[in-house]
């Protein structure tokens, strides 16, 4: 019996009556099974956990809690309902109906487009395997997985398009999304951040917070998309990209607070002190945030780009919500930035479609701005005076025009020397490192138990309490 | 705002281009010789400074090239000749991290006048089939090791190569993006290279040509578009083994090792520009080279565009002494010898011509001095042709002779008394497109054929320049290569080896008529004729890269779907799209 029918397969893409969605799911599903077993969460594949797993689109459907064990999960396939009579909101077929086919002369842009939103799916799982292993609680083990699965999902997602619209060079492109490896030099993902190690929970919820929020931003770009189906496969997985966002704002924040209410508690506020405490300090935050705030920002590409101009104009990829811009052409603005000139910075108006990039940037940097404003709050009200600050996006940049630079966080340029010393007091370095694996090599499985460093959430899953027992897990 | 010349154009070169590169000077490339290889391989690394190029405005992103990337590939592969004859094997690769070359820089081609993208065309053409000839005459491969993407010109640079491996690492691909993202196309080669060359199945060859973002490891390999594609940890082990492969079946000739120093101040080619209005009764030598070869200087950048095209003399001298007669002495002379030096020269010469004289349209080509030393010369090159460093003094002049089939003036030999149209220098009069001989009553005015008018300096279609003139009739290439000895006027007439030979009298009017009349046809429709015209006979891939490089490629620069107001290549990377004019011819 073939397990690409739709009890297996939850769906609104008519999975039963398109043979040829189904031949090509049925060749590719053994595959990636086979790929979650063996770069999916370690150690925990034959645990039941409590997981949402989404069966429809409505209200009722796309929240169904269950224990499962994840490679029973029941990976969909959903599409944002169809709005009828959508037309195009951007670029120079601004108006037209939407495509409900791929236009020839934009399949391959489409399908490049595709393929990197699909490459980070798998790599966040394969950057997170190791992670259960040294989890803070069973809470936070269920998010984990919780966020992993719906990362596969979202792959799901990608494979739907690819499988449906794309033909040969679809299915191919497919199997390569399972065969290339996170940080496998011999195979990398496609971007950057995506090969970054991902080993120990500071780093988890740093990246949730940062890396998948670029995954929101990227993700709202392409809802906007004048080729219907990929809009409509965005708009869902938006619903739960935003629970990602939500784990890493508020483990950031339960982190920020138990080492504010220590050092409260004991009047400590050497970061010696304080990580005596069993807490991490805030020098070792922000050099986290820094890491994985400027990893991210890489993530949307360079500055003045002529792809992104064609993506704009070509009604492939446009700005997060675009109805709130006025100007849906983009052909006559500008975009003032400060670009690098012989060691130093020359304002420059750049053509706003060749700025797309740096446009969707703005978005997510304000977006980013408000969670550490939040962070900032909690520390605050518990009278430490340390803020943690998002640095310049001059800062520690591999694409782009400021890639190559030495700027310190406030964006200050500085000699190559200068910067490697200093590179340890604003990024960590091996003793930091070092410090936060030590903290947290132990894994807490007892519900009822939470890591030193963390605070409690504020409230467990779907009204369950916070030591409910999310992951029944099989000891050995 | 851009330069513009007169027809409003943007104005292609800096006021002068330098030809002449030396590795220590190199900006772009290092050259290598890795121990592992004992000094039998060359490694050429790809590591373009941005903002070096050649001219500002366009920064050199993603290993992209202009013409000084490329004038430093040239000189590195004329040096690995000359001054390193262990070499057996020249590996490229790329100094940046997933990226190899992404091929000429749109935005320098963009802001380039179009004789400019021409002759950077050409040149670069010329370098890559010099590197082809390296492996098919001097026992010298090349490999290109593509540890990451190569695009457009990176591929075309790579499928010059004799082998090419691609790490399969999911990224790293092969490409031609120039049609589908310019609305151009591939312009070194790499269209007819891979089916002619590779002999990739044309609808294959099809697909690989409208696909922007390529075709990677295993269907690379599939299609021919490579020879092996490792995975990233096996990659340095193929391109290892690859080259030892390549070192142990070389047949390299041995030969001394000749060090080219820098050419400074011309002693065997002289280039003179004629201003407007010139009388071209008497052809005055005027305005030499100086000593760093930038002649340029002299003239302005900008020239107000003349009625007439204007006219360039080009002098070779014959030696001016005794000469090497043995391979030693060859290389004990080194550099300085004439064999070596006045082959340089006239390439700088001709190169300068091309690029820093757009404005020239005839050149009168001399030479003078006495053609026994010539003779010598040649005899020497002729008897010792086994011998590394003789066959690459010949297979130099054998280049710059195709570099002058390949110039789009007009050639007219002048053969007067005190000329040396001898053996290799009577190469120049066959190559040039009209001869004249004046048949003097009183002074003694001959030409001379040596063994090398007879093979050692095919033209690109593979024949010799004699055999291509008398396709008609190949028993005359065999008669005339049977003359021992000189050929006076009526003789070479005869001969069918000059065109005309006026006596005397009518020498000074026959020859101003006939570049006056040249100067004022359309450079365009003569550019055009001559190119047809010089190449009789077979189709050899150089010749169809040409052809099709001038034909096809420049007829698509033109074009107002690649280069007008709203074409893909004039609005590449700027926000508007293009739009095509859908009708086909």
């Amino acid at each position: 019996m073939s397990s690409v029918n739709s009890e297996r397969i939850p769906n609104n893409v008519h999975l039963g009556d398109d043979k040829r969605l189904q031949r090509a799911l049925e060749a590719w599903q053994p595959n990636y099974i086979q790929w979650w077993r063996e770069m999916g969460p370690s150690g925990f594949q034959e645990d039941l956990v409590y997981l949402r797993t989404a069966v429809g689109v409505d209200a009722d459907g796309w929240a169904h809690f269950d224990y499962v064990k994840m490679p029973d999960y029941r990976w969909g396939i959903f599409l944002a309902d169809r709005v009828p009579g959508r037309t195009i909101g951007f670029g120079d077929a601004y108006g037209q109906p939407a495509w409900q086919q791929v236009p020839g002369e934009h399949r391959n842009a489409l399908r490049r487009l595709i393929v990197t939103q699909g490459d980070t799916e798998p790599a966040s799982v394969e950057q997170q395997r190791m992670l259960g292993q040294s989890c803070p609680s069973m809470y936070d083990l269920r998010n984990l997985f919780q966020v992993n699965v719906e990362e596969g999902r979202h792959l799901w997602a990608m494979v739907y398009l690819l499988h449906s619209f794309f033909g040969r060079d679809g299915r191919e492109e497919a199997e390569e999304l399972l065969a290339r490896r996170s940080g496998d030099s011999s195979k990398p993902r496609m971007l950057g951040a995506f090969n970054e190690p991902c080993t120990d929970w500071l780093s988890f919820f740093m990246f949730t917070f940062f890396t998948d929020r670029d995954g929101k931003f990227q993700l709202l770009a392409l809802a906007e998309s004048g080729f219907d189906p990929l809009s409509r496969t965005t708009r869902f997985m938006l619903t739960e990209e935003a629970h990602h966002m939500f784990v890493g704002e508020t483990g950031v924040l339960r982190i920020v607070e138990r080492t504010a209410q220590a050092m409260a508690e004991s009047k400590k506020d050497h970061p010696d002190d304080v990580r005596k405490l069993g807490v991490v300090d805030f020098p070792t935050l922000q050099k986290y945030l820094n890491l994985w705030y400027s990893l991210s920002l890489d993530l949307f590409g360079g500055e003045i780009s002529s792809n992104a101009a064609s993506f704009f104009a070509t009604g492939l990829k446009g700005r997060a919500k675009e109805e709130q811009f006025d100007d849906h052409s983009a052909l006559t603005g500008a975009y003032s930035m400060d670009v690098p000139k012989e060691g130093t910075f020359e304002r420059q108006e750049v053509p706003l479609r060749n700025a797309m990039n740096e446009v969707l940037r703005d978005a997510y940097v304000d977006d980013c701005q408000r969670g550490v404003d939040k962070w900032n709050r909690a520390i605050a009200a518990h009278g430490v005076p340390v803020r943690l600050t998002l640095p310049s996006r001059r800062f520690h940049r591999h694409i782009g025009i400021y890639a190559g630079l030495h700027a310190d966080p406030d964006g200050n340029l500085l000699t190559r020397e200068a910067w490697d010393a200093r590179r340890e007091t604003w990024l960590p370095g091996e003793a930091d490192c070092a410090f936060v694996r030590n903290l947290m090599t132990r894994a807490v499985l007892d519900p009822r138990q939470m890591a030193n460093w963390i605070g409690p959430p504020k409230q467990g899953i779907k009204g369950r309490p916070i030591d409910f027992e999310y992951v029944r897990h099989c000891e050995g | 705002m851009q330069a513009q010349d007169a027809h409003g154009e943007p104005v292609g070169a800096a006021p002068s281009v330098r030809f002449e590169a030396h590795p220590e000077g190199y900006r772009h490339w290092r050259l290598e010789f890795p121990t592992e290889h004992g000094g039998m391989v060359a490694r050429l690394v790809l590591d373009v400074r941005e903002n070096e190029g050649l001219r500002p405005g366009y920064p050199l992103k993603l290993n992209s090239y202009d013409l000084g990337v490329d004038i430093e590939l040239a000189d590195a592969l004329l040096r690995l000749r000359f001054e390193h004859p262990k070499v057996r094997a020249i590996v490229f690769a790329s100094g940046k991290d997933r990226i190899f070359c992404s091929g000429a820089n749109i935005y320098m081609l963009g802001s380039s006048a179009h004789a400019f993208k021409v002759n950077f065309c050409k040149f670069t053409n010329e370098t890559r089939l010099a590197l082809e000839e390296m492996s098919a005459e001097s026992g010298i491969f090349s490999l290109a090791a593509l540890a990451g993407t190569a695009s457009g010109g990176g591929y075309e640079l790579a499928i010059a190569c004799d082998e090419i491996v691609l790490q399969d690492d999911g990224s790293s691909a092969v490409s031609f993006p120039e049609t589908p993202l310019l609305g151009v196309l591939p312009g070194t080669g790499g269209l007819t290279r891979l089916v002619d060359k590779r002999k990739v199945r044309r609808d294959l060859a099809d697909v690989f040509s409208t696909v922007a973002e390529g075709v990677r490891g295993k269907r690379a390999l599939e299609w021919g578009l490579v020879d092996e594609s490792p995975s990233k940890k096996d990659f340095d082990a193929a391109v290892r083994r690859r080259l030892e492969a390549m070192v142990a079946r070389s047949k390299r000739r041995p030969g001394a090792a000749v060090v080219l120093e820098p050419l400074g101040e011309s002693r065997y080619v002289s280039l003179a520009i004629d201003s407007e209005g010139e009388s071209a009764g008497v052809l005055p030598a005027r305005r030499p080279i100086d000593s760093e070869g930038e002649s340029a200087g002299v003239l302005p950048a900008r020239r107000p565009i003349d009625a007439k095209a204007h006219r360039a003399n080009l002098t070779i001298r014959a030696p001016e002494g005794p000469e090497p007669q043995t391979p030693d002495e060859l290389a004990r002379a080194g550099s300085n010898a004439w064999a070596i030096r006045a082959w340089r020269e006239l390439d700088r010469a001709l190169l300068e011509l091309r690029f820093n004289h757009p404005g020239v349209g005839v050149v009168a080509v001399r030479a003078t001095g006495d053609p026994e030393r010539v003779l010598a010369v040649d005899r020497m090159l002729a008897q010792h042709c086994e011998d590394g460093l003789v066959r690459e003094a010949t297979l130099l002049a054998k280049r710059v002779l195709k570099r002058l089939d390949n110039s789009a003036k007009s050639f007219f030999a002048l053969i007067e008394p005190g000329s040396c149209f001898a053996g290799s220098l009577l190469e120049i009069a066959l190559a040039s497109d009209r001869a004249y001989m004046l048949d003097h009553p009183d002074e003694k005015n001959e030409i001379w054929l040596s063994p090398l008018n007879a093979g050692p300096l095919p033209m690109s279609n593979g024949l010799t320049r004699l055999q291509s003139r008398f396709l008609r009739d190949p028993e005359l290439a065999r008669r005339a290569l049977e003359h021992s000895g000189p050929l006076d006027a009526q003789a070479a007439l005869a001969a069918g080896l000059v065109t005309f030979a006026p006596d005397d009298i009518d020498w000074d009017d026959e020859v101003r008529i006939a570049f006056e009349e040249r100067a004022s046809l359309s450079p365009d429709a003569l550019t055009g004729m001559e190119a047809s015209l010089r190449y009789g006979g077979p189709e050899t891939m150089e010749t169809k890269i040409f052809a099709r490089l001038t034909a096809w490629q420049n007829w698509i620069f033109q074009r107002p779907n690649a280069v007008g107001p709203r074409g893909a290549l004039s609005l590449y990377g700027k926000p508007e799209r293009p739009e095509l004019d859908f009708n086909r011819t």
